[in-house]
């Protein structure tokens, strides 16, 4: 047993999550079918950690999706297995290429991948029938973020409306759903990055490789460093060299870039973050850079 | 994000309050510099901001727009929503809820500090208290916001007077005895200029007390959660049904009051059926106690029923379960709501309908006068409200638990939430 709290504190993350593995609760409660969006990255990693501890020893009560672009890092899915193995619980899987085979998501060519993300995303919850899906947005990453509910409701175009968002107060989560609609659910929404840093090194839980620094074969292009791959052609004027580089997020293999960093370890991730420049997102996902309005464009349209 | 990495593990607490002041007084400039001071701005989002103001022409970089959220607010300029920001010094993490200062966006900010532990107003010192000081002030001590802290702003505005500064004090100090204000601070800043904020002023050596973010810092919070009345809303049963864990039956649920050990003579309401607590589980490790706000899972010694919305409370410590709730409701949307009119209720883990039976009086919250003559409740009104609930409450009165005395009402047809309701009693 563990010793006695003197003076009944708990230190940030334990009271962080708690409150996530409350929202966890409610939603399995309260939700005909949730399903948990696991991008492969390191929030939703945290995700399926607070998951675990939410209902052990029972395991997870709703499955995994991930939505498959074919651009993945191969360190990733590896990492997605273990994790998946491990608890036991049910992984679907949603292929962009399959939703272009079948016609419900147009390729014209122009569009990034990420962006067909979208129309496949909400294709999958319908199909399936989820009715609560969550999310690794956290509310630190980004404006638009700031001011969406941990319940975020969804129309039955899978739409956000940030104008008319339901008050959400003390604990009490509204779960209210007409057919057709749906719920994005966002349990770490009051975890800043380098809470979930923290939380990780705490929990000694696996994470893709590619968070951690290593060798790499990378090019230059629009002031990020991208790694070489066979998906993504070099343009004229690019060149190829190996650099020591880490990921700070796990995206498309083709637009998510790198830095270069020596940071091998949890400790020396932690110590590079608390002194970062650049936030995580601004940094190295090229489809977020165009303009500071562009994530709320995204989430409107149904984006994660 | 502070530049070091903080204190070890464990030791780094977390601090939610809500901030209201307004418009113009200077909310938006002071959070930017909370951020800014505390190097919580990355380079990158304040290069955007940078950007912004170059084009608009301001003269100084607008600390304000690091804070404005969605894009119809930027271009009115105002901040209409709830928002949340984060900032961490070495020993605290904090949680702004940043909410508008109108009276028509009463709601927003009544969510906003519906889970803080203080409350920050703003007050511009050329003004002084106004109407919608003393009304947010209102609203932070019906809310229970169990710290409260007066900002008296622009303080560069007016030569650093103190005696400007004294005289918000004592005006202030005054109307608080009229409210539940357990802790109250009144601090003189410039947000602009950076006044008290995290950095001592130099233009104001007649003050002694503390900076705000030395305030903030230090203010004890873990001792304003109720330690002494147990209340645990089962939330979830778990059953693992596999072999491993084939006998395994625990209630999940978040501590709402009190401190739970094993050996504990526990009552399960509404059934009253007694048992004994056998262990506590977080995740895969047995715990001595638990307390709020932990999410744990409670094992009980005997075979009861127990499922989602029941309460585990004390023997001789229990709430009474209550069909008739008095409370007061802050209402929401814009269909007034109206004696005899069905809502769906959530309290804790249970949810119920609840009908209206009685509006006793709307509270004007400006000046606190009771109107009994208006038997409704418009949007962003807040009234005294009898309920007539279809199951019993395991309630308490919201001044002694902010969990256990709240509830919000859902709109049936459009499952919109539509109020928020703190108990008074129940019976
Ligand atoms: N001189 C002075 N001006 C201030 C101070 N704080 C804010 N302001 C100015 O007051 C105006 C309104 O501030 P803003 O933060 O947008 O107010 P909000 O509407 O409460 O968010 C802006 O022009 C600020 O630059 C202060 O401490 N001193």
């Amino acid at each position: 047993m563990t010793t006695t709290h003197a003076d009944y504190r708990l230190s940030q993350l334990d009271q962080l999550e708690a409150e996530s593995i409350h929202i966890f609760r409610e939603v399995a409660s309260e939700f005909e079918k949730p399903v948990l969006m696991f991008s492969g990255g390191k929030d939703s990693i945290v995700m399926l950690r607070l998951a675990e501890k939410a209902f052990y020893p029972a395991k997870i009560p709703f499955p995994i999706m991930q939505i498959d672009n074919g651009l993945d890092f191969p360190e990733v899915m590896e990492t997605r297995d273990n994790w998946v193995n491990r608890l036991g619980v049910k992984l679907v899987v949603a292929s962009i290429d399959d939703a272009i085979a079948r016609g419900i998501v147009v390729d014209d060519g122009k569009t990034s991948r990420n962006r067909l993300q979208t129309p496949t995303l909400l294709n999958a919850i319908e199909e399936n029938g989820f009715t609560a899906a969550f999310g690794g947005g956290r509310r630190d990453e980004e404006k638009a973020r700031a001011k969406e509910r941990v319940y975020s409701h969804r129309d039955e175009f899978g739409q956000w409306d940030p104008k008319n968002q339901r008050p959400e107060l003390w604990s009490l989560y509204n779960g209210r759903l007409h057919a057709g609609e749906h719920m994005r659910i966002f349990p770490i929404s009051n975890w800043t990055e380098l809470d979930v840093w923290d939380y990780i090194r705490r929990e000694d839980i696996e994470i893709p490789s590619i968070y951690f620094a290593h060798q790499r074969r990378v090019f230059e292009r629009d002031g990020m460093l991208m790694s070489e791959t066979p998906l993504n052609p070099l343009r004229s004027g690019e060149t190829v060299e190996e650099r020591t580089v880490r990921f700070r997020t796990c995206g498309d293999m083709t637009l998510t870039g790198c830095v270069e960093s020596s940071a091998a370890t949890l400790d020396d991730i932690i110590e590079e973050i608390s002194v970062a420049r650049l936030t995580e997102r601004g940094a190295t996902r090229g489809d977020d850079r165009f303009s500071e309005a562009a994530m709320e464009d995204r989430k409107k349209e149904g984006y994660f | 994000m502070a530049t070091t990495t903080g204190p070890a593990e464990g030791q780094m607490d977390l601090l939610r309050f809500a901030t209201a002041g307004s418009v113009d007084d200077g909310k938006s400039t002071l959070i930017g510099r909370l951020l800014y001071d505390s190097k919580s701005i990355f380079a990158d989002q304040l290069d955007a901001v940078e950007k912004t103001s170059e084009a608009r022409g301001d003269d100084y970089v607008d600390l304000s727009l690091l804070t404005d959220g969605l894009r119809s607010e930027r271009e009115q300029g105002i901040t209409i929503d709830v928002a949340y920001r984060y900032f961490a010094t070495p020993n605290r993490k904090f949680i702004i809820a940043d909410t508008p200062g109108h009276v028509q966006y009463t709601r927003n900010m009544v969510t906003g500090a519906s889970t803080a532990d203080l409350g920050l107003v703003l007050v511009d010192a050329r003004q002084g208290l106004t109407e919608q000081s003393r009304r947010h002030a209102v609203l932070l001590s019906l809310l229970r916001v169990p710290h409260l802290v007066l900002a008296v702003n622009k303080m560069d505005l007016v030569d650093y007077s103190q005696e400007v500064y004294e005289k918000i004090h004592a005006e202030f100090t005054q109307f608080a005895t009229k409210l539940n204000i357990p802790d109250l601070e009144v601090i003189p800043i410039s947000a602009l200029v950076g006044d008290n904020v995290v950095n001592r002023s130099e233009n104001m050596t007649w003050y002694s007390g503390p900076t705000l973010m030395h305030h903030l810092e230090h203010v004890h919070v873990a001792s304003d959660r109720d330690l002494v009345d147990v209340r645990f809303p089962v939330q979830y049963v778990v059953r693992p049904k596999s072999d491993e864990h084939h006998d395994y039956r625990g209630y999940g649920g978040q501590v709402a009051g009190g401190v739970l050990k094993p050996g504990d003579e526990v009552v399960v309401l509404p059934s009253g059926m007694t048992s004994v607590i056998e262990g506590i589980d977080l995740f895969d490790e047995e715990v001595a106690e638990a307390f709020p706000p932990m999410s744990v899972t409670v094992r009980l010694a005997d075979d009861v029923d127990v499922s989602r919305g029941d309460m585990i409370a004390r023997v001789k410590n229990a709430p009474t379960p209550s069909q008739d709730i008095d409370a007061m409701v802050c209402w929401m949307t814009t269909t007034p709501l109206k004696p005899r009119q069905k809502l769906a209720i959530k309290h804790t883990t249970r949810t119920a309908r609840a009908l209206v039976k009685d509006i006793q009086y709307r509270l004007d919250v400006n000046t606190l006068h009771r109107d009994q003559d208006t038997k409704e409740l418009g949007v962003n009104e807040i009234g005294r409200v009898q309920l007539r609930t279809t199951v019993p409450l395991l309630c308490d009165p919201y001044s002694q638990n902010r969990t256990t005395g709240s509830f919000i009402l859902i709109d049936e047809a459009t499952g919109v939430t539509v109020g928020a309701g703190m108990i008074n009693s129940g019976s």
